[in-house]
């Protein structure tokens, strides 16, 4: 197991009375990629502030190699950062931007060119050299600040949403330069993000904030899989969630009994107390549509579970059809509402339901997720 | 009905322009034409200008005893300006950076001056510069201060003390106009500082450099439009200062201003007087067209 280059012990930040994170404990391993998710005003970029140095926790510590960071101002820091706004010099050149901290740094001429040469093929602006930013694109002037930071070999790399001011196509191309880069390179990065996208598939880990605290730190398909509370199940990814009471739960199976959903039945134990309130999260695509009475395609999905469980029925009363996939918004018998997606996996699938078409709908034994809160 | 392009909208712009531009030209256009024929002529009479169409007026104002009226007029107002800009820009970067709810409140104590009549603005200075005023007063304390600790330790006390000459000297006008031109420094400073990049700063704090390496390589050179506007707006009102020399100089510090004003009145040298106004509004004009023309160099520099 890796050495952990970041420690955040019980770090918590007010500002006023308002605590924009509170209590926040966490390790981040050298040479991962890691990620701060959460929605806006969560805490996660005055997290990542804080480990730059520009804003101070009011209480807890910030450990960077193990050295406590207190005290110690940003341009003291093992850290560099890739501003939102990207933050390149307007009046310098390019090589002047990359060049700038390590002609602070006293890097003597030859190896700073040396050094600002190899930056630049790194993030593949090579040529660009004597570029002024205002004759670049947002994309380019991105790749400067990266070079501009990685030139520095720091220890930890930060970035501050750094794909939100890029258009869709560009932003998943550079996901995966990004994660290429990092690999090459073995610096850690730390990045903050409010898009789950890109969260998904650019981390190591993932660090879900909520309201200032960290609601679950998990791999990414971890996080997607098994989701620790529905906040987490309703902000990464899209979910149905019913509320249940717990009816059963044995170590290898459990049911739990949704007013909306029905009876749903699991192939593993649930360590909840036994009644209790709970909720149930379900992946509009891990439910499959059927016509109703095709009762023998149904059961042989749904193999595991007793007759009456894991099993639904209504009425189509939206679609969106998104090319890869369509959409259904479905009525369920007692009124509730559910949302499945189904793949397009010929091209004439999306003829295949309506509106106001009535279908039934199954789901295996391992696909709900039950949560305690 | 949208008049950006004017073009498009030629009547109605022609409707809501015409009534300024006739005021324009009845106003200012017309008068500094007289003044600017009278600049030709000679007097004829105690209230007859004769235009000749003579050049003697500006001949008699290339003396040396008028050019260096002038120097001097420049000297004075680059010192201003650039005192100005010295205290204007970390009031500037003050404002810039307190607290959002501060702000209006300081930009308010900033224009505050401008609320008073210039000549009262003057007088009060006055008074408290005076032989008997309250900075003479302060330092005499102190003085005494100081003479009362040395008796304290043993030593002879210092001899009685005599008010410094604050007052009528080129020290006076100095900061005189210092007094009147700060807001019109911090003004335009403050409108460049605040709309820089913060995280250009950041960026420069986190790539190693100190806070007074960052504001002499990225904050200075980022509000360097501004700082023109300021010094050309500060420079220009300075140089053509009247009412501050007049009132807090003494013989020696008299500018260009004041020598235009006695040949309107006193030496009833209407010719004279509007060869010298005509000089030193070509003299503006030169360091307005300087300005722009670096202006565009920058301008064609980043493209």
């Amino acid at each position: 197991m890796a050495e952990p280059i970041i420690q955040i012990r019980n770090v918590t930040k007010r500002f006023g009375k308002v605590a924009a994170v509170d209590n926040v404990s966490l390790e981040i391993m050298a040479g991962e990629f890691f990620v701060l998710l959460g929605p806006s005003g969560c805490g996660k970029t005055t997290l990542l502030r804080m480990i730059a140095g520009f804003e101070l926790p009011t209480e807890g510590e910030i450990l960077i190699d193990g050295q406590d960071m207190a005290g110690i101002p940003p341009n003291k820091r093992p850290v560099n950062m890739v501003f939102q706004s990207y933050a390149v010099f307007p009046h310098m050149t390019v090589a002047d931007n990359v060049a700038y901290g390590l002609k602070i740094a006293g890097v003597g001429r030859g190896e700073r060119e040396e050094r600002v040469r190899e930056a630049l093929q790194l993030v593949s602006l090579a040529g660009f050299e004597d570029r002024k930013p205002d004759q670049m694109s947002g994309g380019q002037r991105q790749r400067v600040a990266l070079a501009r930071s990685l030139v520095m070999k720091p220890k930890v790399l930060l970035l501050d949403e750094p794909l939100s001011a890029l258009d869709a196509k560009l932003r998943a191309q550079m996901q995966f330069e990004l994660s290429e880069l990092q690999d090459h390179v073995g610096i850690t990065f730390v990045t903050v993000t409010h898009d789950q996208d890109e969260a998904l598939s650019m981390a190591g880990r993932i660090a879900v904030m909520n309201k200032g605290e960290v609601a679950q730190m998990a791999t990414p398909s971890d996080l997607y899989e098994y989701p620790a509370n529905r906040f987490v199940a309703d902000f990464v990814g899209s979910v149905n969630l019913f509320e249940g009471k717990l009816t059963l739960d044995e170590p290898d199976r459990a049911a739990v009994d949704c007013a909306g959903l029905g009876k749903v039945y699991l192939n593993h134990g649930v360590t909840g107390p036994h009644g209790a309130d709970v909720w149930i999260a379900l992946r509009p695509e891990k439910i499959y549509l059927h016509v109703p009475g095709d009762g023998k395609a149904i059961r042989a999905a749904a193999q595991d579970a007793p007759d009456d469980h894991n099993l639904a029925r209504g009425v189509i009363k939206g679609m969106s059809y998104l090319g890869d996939i369509t959409l259904f918004e479905i009525q369920l018998d007692n009124g509730a509402k559910i949302r499945v997606s189904r793949p397009n996996l010929s091209r004439r699938d999306q003829e295949d339901f309506t509106w106001d078409d009535r279908v039934s709908m199954h789901w295996r034994a391992d696909s709900p997720v039950v949560l305690l809160s | 009905m949208a008049l950006q392009d004017w073009k498009q909208h030629k009547r109605p712009f022609a409707a809501i322009a015409s009534g300024p531009l006739l005021w324009l030209f009845l106003f200012f256009l017309v008068p500094m034409t007289i003044v600017w024929l009278y600049s030709f002529g000679q007097n004829s009479g105690p209230a007859d200008i004769n235009i000749t169409g003579t050049l003697d007026n500006y001949k008699r104002a290339t003396e040396w005893l008028y050019l260096s009226i002038f120097g001097k007029s420049l000297a004075v107002a680059a010192l201003v300006t650039l005192i100005c800009l010295v205290i204007g820009f970390p009031v500037a970067m003050a404002i810039t950076f307190a607290p959002e709810k501060w702000r209006p409140w300081l930009l308010v104590a900033i224009m505050l001056p401008f609320w008073t009549n210039l000549l009262i603005r003057t007088y009060a200075l006055m008074m408290l510069m005076g032989s008997n005023g309250y900075a003479n007063q302060g330092l005499g304390a102190m003085w005494e201060g100081a003479s009362w600790l040395k008796t304290m330790v043993g030593l002879q006390p210092l001899e009685a003390w005599t008010p410094v000459q604050l007052l009528y000297n080129n020290f006076a006008v100095v900061l005189g106009l210092v007094y009147v031109h700060l807001p019109f420094m911090v003004l335009p400073l403050y409108s460049a500082l605040d709309r820089l990049d913060k995280s250009l700063i950041e960026a420069s704090l986190d790539l190693g450099a100190g806070h007074l390496k960052t504001l002499f390589t990225i904050v200075v050179p980022l509000a360097g439009p501004g700082i023109m506007a300021g010094v050309m707006i500060t420079l220009i009102p300075a140089l053509g200062a009247y009412l501050t020399p007049d009132l807090m100089g003494g013989t020696d510090s008299q500018m260009i201003a004041n020598v235009i004003e006695r040949q309107f009145k006193r030496a009833n040298d209407w010719p004279f007087g509007a060869a010298l106004s005509f000089l030193l509004i070509y003299a503006m004009f030169i360091l307005v067209a300087l300005q722009s023309l670096r202006g565009d160099r920058t301008k064609t520099g980043e493209r």
